[in-house]
């Protein structure tokens, strides 16, 4: 087995690196927490549990679909969905939801379901509209756990569901955090 | 409990048939039950679970709010002009919340 030489540099390098480290392991030692029983941390907040408690599943996102369609065909189109393409804070989030049609008595927007994929629920809001309308658009402020996509499913007065999907990346969630 | 703040936008006046903007904040937490103090106890959901708007004491939009929607709720709506008269917007949720804002229109 060939080794490189050990230069007079390398050895001073390693040295001071290992000095620094001495140092640092002894400084946060000093500083880190007492782990006791009454202190420590729980279970649910340790690392890798914190993001999200358990993702949603797609049979929880159909059945939460299902609740509002009744197993109807929903076809993409007549909705806009308009969402951020990308947010700093998933704490708030605004979205505006515009459905075409002329609302009136013969032909107007029931209502409209907005559904999340990664959320620790997958309803967000469901609002029930009505001819009075007279025009079939609504926003909100939602909160998004995670970069991930957004459904909106309208349903209209002839009983047919049409609905848009947004993808939208959040680079600090909402949901969990502590503040 | 003092009564919540509630910030609302209904124009004064409107003429008949135009369709107006609706828009309504009310302050409330909005605490989604899924997160835990740092002692690790759950913090309760405390929401509001529904807000309905009223139009001369007919209802002309209501929402179904779930845990996703933000903290200090928004909603913002239309509704067309049709006489003069108020708008009732009723805000209700957990631990028996309930809020209620009324604005007066005048149509000509």
């Amino acid at each position: 087995m060939t080794m490189a030489p050990r230069t007079e540099h390398d050895t001073a390098g390693r040295r001071a690196f290992l000095r620094f480290a001495t140092a640092f392991a002894a400084v946060v030692a000093v500083f880190a927490p007492r782990r006791s029983p009454a202190n420590e941390v729980p279970p649910q907040l340790q690392a890798g549990s914190r993001s999200s408690p358990r993702p949603l599943t797609p049979a929880e996102i159909q059945a939460a679909v299902h609740r509002v369609t009744g197993g109807a065909k929903v076809t993409p189109g007549r909705v806009k969905l308009d969402l951020p393409p990308i947010v700093e804070n998933g704490n708030s989030v605004h979205c505006t939801v515009t459905v075409q049609s002329p609302m009136t008595p013969a032909d107007y927007v029931k209502s409209v379901h907005i559904f999340t994929e990664r959320n620790p629920q997958p309803n967000v809001i469901g609002v029930r509209l009505g001819p009075r309308a007279g025009l079939a658009k609504f926003s909100a402020r939602i909160r998004l756990a995670d970069t991930q996509k957004v459904t909106a499913i309208a349903e209209m007065s002839d009983g047919t569901f049409w609905s848009d999907r947004a993808e939208i990346v959040v680079t600090g969630g909402a949901c969990l955090e502590d503040t | 409990m003092t009564a919540p703040r509630a910030i609302v936008n209904v124009p004064a006046k409107a003429r008949k048939g135009e369709i107006i903007a609706i828009s309504a904040l009310i302050g409330h937490v909005m605490e989604n039950g899924f997160r835990y103090t740092t002692t690790g106890v759950l913090r309760p959901r405390d929401i509001i679970t529904s807000f309905v708007a009223l139009y001369n004491g007919e209802e002309i939009f209501s929402a179904q709010f779930f845990p996703a929607v933000a903290a200090n709720p928004f909603i913002s709506f239309h509704t067309v002009a049709t006489e003069s008269g108020t708008i009732q917007l009723r805000w209700t949720g957990d631990n028996g919340f309930a809020a209620t804002h009324r604005a007066k229109i005048a149509v000509e």
